[in-house]
């Protein structure tokens, strides 16, 4: 696919890739081979029709694939552009045994775009009210997968965002340069449209009890997210100029600091700015840094690149983007000046050992190699632990080790009766279409409960 | 959106300004706070609530005009609607009979603190309230407090109402003196809660802080109001935003506030 020049791009927040144009998507849907069993379809979360949607777009019936696509995927705008299609649908791919396989994702994202461009969208027909209602809490990845299957089998969904904007992760964590915010509310409008009402400003748990929503809803789910990073826990880890990625992406995403001063909330321009941490989070930090100016936007992980959770094509286009990769480097300080604003970085120089538990190499630090890197700015993107808010003021909900919510897998239910859970919060920080898929999941088992329900 | 019932400059720089948010009004508790986002522009703006009527559906913050933000949000008037308005958020103030207890208000803080002592002084404490400014007239809520307190004592810089000072002077004062508080609340300034906490430590009195540190969602997520008490990463809007003043680590609170500084003088050119 065709993308911005990295040294174009680095200097604004436009999109990476510039998309599919139609001749180039018919091109790529006919090297699929419409396979008797896709394998493509088992890989994917929400099972949508791969074969069926690709077929469409070979035929260059645009408008009869999307509405496919859309049978299973309310939002492939967004997952055309954040799913890892290469360990889900494109990994099972056949063509991909001896070529590259069929890019699905990017397919998947041409229609999308296709039909917001042509403003063709068609709302779904909605089925007659079952007269059951339903609370979703928090207006994420997980909670918009829910609100739109249930709103499609005939219930009424209510919507609460703690945030001023709706989209959870998708708006306040993901940059505009990997997945511009207009078409994340453009496929919020469309839920909207189809009958779901929406409540920003709204922290369920502080203004609302779970048990009051339980009053007035037949059903709740929790897909409140992501809660307070996880710091290194290091000595002068809270020196000025340290930010965990969660405040970093906040800052520049949602409260959108890169157009400071005309947005007020500000944000620190390091010129050497360390990002500590190897997944997408860490590599979204380091391209953010890149474009408030860094001259030096350097990751630094503790294993090696191989062991690195951030997709493929993250690591690429952060290699492409001139970003360092200070591999088997492990933070053990940072040091300030006397205004107590970060100077250096100290690490610890680690190499390879055995497995862990993870199946991934151990670092092992190797003694008396510590160096310092000058810095004027650090990221800390190591992870977060999920949202407490709800478990908190909720005590009869069942937790876990982490203050995550304990949920049934098969279908999302909590030990509290009538209340789901899914996404971050009861997983612990994943990815997109993981919360997505807990939001089928949930869907379905919520569907069955306000059915059986007498 | 929230629509503005009324607003008050009540000193100079300081305004009042009572909102309608009838859910927000039937969940207030004292200590609480809210976050105000004036415009779309605007930063997410942390304010404790200092007064709320869950009949007539309102709530009232008292906010001093200090960053561009603040600026934006003193221009608004009666009648306008405020971009985002969110709460009630944090922990509540721990309300029950202690004895006698000193509350120490300043700034946005004198707000702070009245709501408090009301529901303190109704579980049958002897509340002492301690408001201070640089002069008489950047005081405010005078009567308010006095309604409802044991005694209200003054500090001003110029000292043109009560002592000649600050409000962590006359509690020291006190404290020496032999004056016995069973608890001290203090909210307000960091500096001055810092300096109160200092005044109590030798006498062992719980003193209790209300942390403003900088805060980005204020629900849980973005990690930017940590500190850190007794050695561990605490973060003020869901731990918070109140801490022993003893156990925590002020040098860390008072460098961070400082973090912004430049940025608020490029904001401020227009």
């Amino acid at each position: 696919m065709r993308e911005q020049p990295p040294g174009e791009r680095i200097k604004n927040y436009d999109e990476v890739p510039y998309g599919y144009s139609p001749e180039e998507a018919i091109f790529e849907a006919e090297r699929c081979l419409q396979c008797k069993n896709p394998k493509c379809i088992e890989g994917c979360p929400v099972e949508i029709d791969i074969k069926g949607f690709i077929k469409f777009i070979a035929e260059k019936k645009f408008k009869e694939g999307v509405t496919l696509l859309k049978e299973k995927n309310i939002l492939p705008a967004i997952c055309g552009r954040v799913c890892p299609q290469e360990e889900q649908c494109e990994i099972k791919c056949i063509v991909g045994i001896k070529n590259e396989p069929v890019a699905i994702g990017r397919l998947e994202r041409f229609l999308a775009d296709w039909e917001r461009e042509n403003e063709e969208i068609e709302i779904p027909s909605i089925p007659k009210s079952t007269g059951k209602k339903v609370a979703i809490v928090g207006a994420g990845p997980a909670g918009i997968t829910v609100a739109a299957d249930l709103v499609r089998l005939g219930h009424k969904v209510d919507m609460f965002e703690a945030l001023h904007q709706p989209g959870g992760v998708l708006v306040y964590g993901i940059p505009e340069f990997r997945l511009p915010k207009a078409i994340v509310f453009k496929e919020i409008d469309f839920l909207k449209q189809m009958g779901v009402r929406l409540f920003t400003d709204t922290v369920i748990g502080m203004i609302k009890s779970v048990d009051e929503l339980l009053n007035k809803y037949n059903a709740v789910f929790l897909g409140t997210g992501a809660g307070l990073p996880w710091f290194l826990e290091i000595p002068g880890e809270n020196l000025n100029g340290i930010y965990s990625a969660n405040e970093y992406l906040t800052r520049a995403n949602l409260m959108k600091a890169y157009l400071f001063p005309k947005y007020k909330t500000p944000i620190i321009r390091g010129k050497r700015v360390a990002t500590v941490g190897g997944g997408n989070i860490a590599m979204d930090c380091a391209r953010t840094a890149l474009r408030l100016g860094a001259e030096k936007s350097i990751i630094v992980y503790r294993r090696s690149r191989t062991e690195m959770p951030a997709r493929d094509e993250e690591i690429h286009h952060a290699e492409e983007e001139g970003i360092i990769f200070k591999f088997l480097s492990n933070p053990a300080a940072f040091h300030g000046d006397k205004n107590n604003w970060v100077k250096e970085v100290e690490c610890v120089q680690m190499k390879l050992g055995e497995p862990d538990d993870s199946g991934r190499r151990r670092p092992v630090p190797i003694p008396d190699a510590n160096f310092r890197m000058p810095i004027d700015v650090a990221v800390i993107a190591i992870g977060n632990s999920p949202n407490p808010l709800v478990p908190s003021t909720t005590p009869d909900i069942q937790t876990g080790k982490w203050g995550n919510i304990i949920t049934d897998p098969k279908t999302c239910k909590t030990s509290k009766p009538g209340v789901f859970a899914g996404g971050d919060v009861a997983t612990g920080a994943a990815t997109v279409i993981s919360a997505m898929g807990a939001g089928k999941i949930a869907a379905r088992g919520m569907h069955e409960y306000l059915m059986n329900e007498t | 959106m929230v629509k503005i019932k009324e607003k008050t400059k009540i000193a100079p720089n300081i305004h009042s300004c009572t909102v309608e948010a009838p859910d927000i009004a039937r969940k207030a508790l004292p200590g609480q706070f809210v976050i105000i986002i004036p415009d779309e522009y605007s930063e997410r703006i942390p304010m404790t609530i200092a007064d709320w009527d869950a009949k007539k559906g309102t709530v009232t913050f008292i906010f001093l005009e200090i960053g561009a933000s603040t600026q934006k949000l003193a221009e608004f008037k009666q009648g306008d609607d405020l971009y985002s308005f969110t709460g009630p958020l944090g922990k509540p103030m721990e309300i029950k009979k202690f004895g006698t207890v000193a509350l120490v208000g300043g700034c946005y803080g004198i707000g702070g603190i009245y709501p408090v002592a009301r529901a303190l002084k109704e579980k049958g404490n002897k509340i002492i309230c301690f408001s201070e400014a640089r002069s008489k007239f950047m005081l405010y809520w005078n009567e308010k407090l006095e309604e409802i307190s044991d005694e209200v004592r003054y500090a001003t810089v110029d000292g043109s109402l009560g002592i000649k000072g600050h409000a962590y002077d006359d509690i020291e004062e006190n404290l020496k003196a032999g004056k016995k508080f069973d608890r001290i609340i203090a909210i307000g300034c960091t500096f001055m809660m810092y300096r109160v906490s200092e005044a109590s430590r030798p006498f062992g009195i719980e003193t209790i802080v209300s942390m403003n540190t900088v805060m980005i969602d204020g629900t849980g997520m973005c990690g930017a109001c940590r500190l850190v008490v007794e050695g561990k990463t605490k973060f003020a809007c869901v731990d918070g935003p109140h801490f022993n003043g003893h156990k925590v680590d002020w040098d860390i609170i008072l460098s961070r506030r400082k973090a912004y500084l430049d940025e608020e003088i490029i904001s401020q050119e227009r």
